[in-house]
């Protein structure tokens, strides 16, 4: 530690301005010190994430539901939450779901955003300002995206079935957002419009890091755009794109203001997913055993993933 | 190659793509500038511009817009109090333990928020936290700290030890270097980490959702959220709240583009 730096020879007496300490207490100095700094951080972190999931664990061993505000009293129930919400069709039908949502956003939002990091490489007047304008759909409020998207997406007044029926495209207004089959399909397209700002901007500063030379060599090489990509760029940027791959599965694991927001989960549970089956088995059932058990699924696939991020960032540091 | 010799072109596609991927927020403009009940035939353009909107949503969400900023105000400086010292130790202490403090804040990032509401109901409920502006602005800042701290000790990790020894031969403690040396170098750092931790808070809906039960203290995320949940017959109120809950945003990008590419970056990246 630089304090330590300053105290040059080890010295009893005592300095008039300021006290050199001797080993010991200059040992307790340092750590009181360091507590004193990071101190409130690690408190506040095992409160408010150590705490939650070890309460998480706990609660879905329990029958903890709305009679526990009142009586105090949890009792323990084994495995009888997860077997009856394991068991359930719901989950089944909400795991499959979290998939499609999960896969089908992180496709969407990569392609697109691969796309156009690899556009804004190219120099042309205004790109940066261009590039910053993009962000502006990931840095406005989840649920102000669920309302205006819910309002572009309504059956019969809504944008986009104006433009498809004016254009006659189709015969009356689509029900994106009420059709059971159609539902999903929507909500997803709609987290790959808020995605693809965060893919654009990762990637393209991946696409930066590239060096030039790489490229005229290539050029001399007689090597064809197609060729460069696949042999210079994707190499090369590979790195950058398994970290916003695991970054963005374990985000759209997370996602529930979007769905609440557009769908609230129907209808007839084609949009629920875990998150929201979590939410609700919590929040309007007040079953909060269930509610814990559904989500310590949820931890347990997030931190695969977690893991998986883990590793990579420490052979990207390695490298 | 075209990109020498026609740059212009790519500009007009770079326009074009904005303008298809941007269009959802003109609309929410558009919309929020329509006559009252009149969305159902919105025009393409707000010709006819209508503040009934604003002045329907300024009055019923007008409380709760202060409220979001409040919170978020709050968040944003708890978040820096605790995470910058922290941010700090972990860059320039040496400590054998650091990579596990940092292990556990990447870990925290993983963890849905929903597994932090669950628990936090009950505590909340036991502590008589549950609607209350402090309640909001601690369970808010779970997003602002660990991002926090990420940001602040990668730019952290680059200071050079020397101006602090620096300032303690000049028989400052630890504590006033830090202030007094630290922070005013650590200015872009501090910015950025501020500007996110306040988005993430205003954006906040889930603790908004899960850990206020009455009107009393309401975030406009939530504001939205009731109007989305019945039959919506006057979008253009809606679209006004929205654009209004949009404004931090916007202004945000603005003002202070450099700190908003380098706070997308700086979080994925470490």
């Amino acid at each position: 530690m630089s304090t330590t730096a300053t105290a040059t020879a080890p010295s009893r007496t005592v300095a008039p301005a300021r006290p050199r300490r001797p080993g010991a207490a200059r040992h307790r100095h340092r750590r009181l010190v360091t507590a004193l700094f990071l101190g409130p951080a690690v408190v506040y972190l095992l409160l408010f994430y150590g705490y939650p999931v070890v309460q998480n664990v706990v609660m879905g061993f329990q029958q903890y539901t709305i009679s526990t505000f009142f009586t105090g009293e949890a009792p323990w129930v084994g495995l009888d939450n997860y077997r009856e919400v394991l068991g359930s069709p719901l989950f089944r039908t909400a795991l499959l779901n979290t998939a499609l949502f999960t896969v089908g956003s992180i496709a969407g939002q990569f392609v697109l955003g691969l796309g156009l990091a690899l556009f804004f490489r190219r120099r042309f007047p205004m790109s940066g300002v261009l590039r910053s304008l993009i962000l502006l759909p990931w840095l406005i409020p989840l649920i102000v995206a669920s309302a205006v998207w819910k309002w572009l997406l309504d059956t019969d007044a809504g944008a986009l079935n104006r433009f498809l029926v004016g254009s006659g495209l189709v015969d009356t207004g689509v029900p994106w957002l009420t059709s059971t089959s159609l539902a999903l399909v929507a909500v997803i397209g709609v987290n790959v419009w808020i995605g693809i700002p965060f893919n654009t901007v990762i990637l393209h500063g991946g696409l930066q890091n590239i060096p030039e030379e790489l490229y005229e060599a290539g050029a001399l090489d007689g090597a064809t755009r197609w060729r460069a990509f696949r042999h210079i760029t994707w190499p090369m940027l590979r790195p950058v794109v398994s970290v916003v791959l695991v970054l963005g599965v374990v985000y759209t694991l997370k996602v529930l203001d979007i769905i609440l927001g557009l769908t609230g989960g129907g209808p007839a549970n084609a949009t629920q997913t875990l998150a929201t089956q979590s939410y609700q088995l919590s929040f309007t059932t007040f079953d909060f055993g269930q509610g814990a058990a559904v989500s310590n699924v949820l931890i347990v696939v997030s931190l695969v993933f977690a893991a998986v991020y883990l590793r990579l960032n420490r052979r990207a540091v390695d490298e | 190659m075209n990109t020498v010799t026609r740059p212009r072109l790519n500009t007009v596609a770079g326009i074009a793509v904005l303008a298809v991927l941007l269009f959802p927020i003109y609309w929410m403009v558009n919309a929020s500038l329509q006559p009252n009940g009149a969305t159902v035939d919105t025009t393409w353009l707000p010709l006819d511009p209508d503040l009934t909107g604003y002045r329907t949503a300024l009055a019923e969400q007008g409380p709760n817009l202060v409220t979001s900023l409040v919170v978020a105000v709050g968040s944003v400086v708890l978040s820096l109090l605790v995470a910058v010292p922290a941010a700090y130790a972990l860059a320039q202490f040496r400590l054998r333990w650091a990579n596990w403090v940092l292990f556990g804040i990447l870990i925290s990032q993983m963890i849905p928020g929903i597994v932090i509401a669950n628990a936090l109901y009950g505590a909340y409920a036991d502590l008589g936290l549950l609607n209350s502006i402090p309640g909001l602005i601690l369970a808010d800042s779970t997003a602002g700290i660990p991002f926090a701290i990420l940001i602040c000790r990668a730019l952290m990790q680059g200071l050079p030890p020397a101006l602090v020894e620096a300032a303690l031969v000049d028989g400052a403690g630890p504590v006033r270097a830090f202030v007094s040396v630290v922070l005013p170098i650590s200015r872009n750092a501090l910015i950025t980490a501020a500007l996110f931790t306040f988005l993430f808070t205003w954006g906040d809906f889930l603790f908004a959702l899960t850990l206020t039960t009455t009107e009393d203290v309401r975030p406009v995320t939530l504001g939205i959220y009731n109007y989305l949940g019945a039959y919506v017959n006057d979008w253009s109120s809606v679209m006004a709240t929205a654009v209004l809950a949009s404004i931090p945003a916007i202004v945000l990008l603005v003002v202070a583009q450099k700190y908003v590419a380098a706070g997308a970056t700086g979080g994925a990246v470490k």
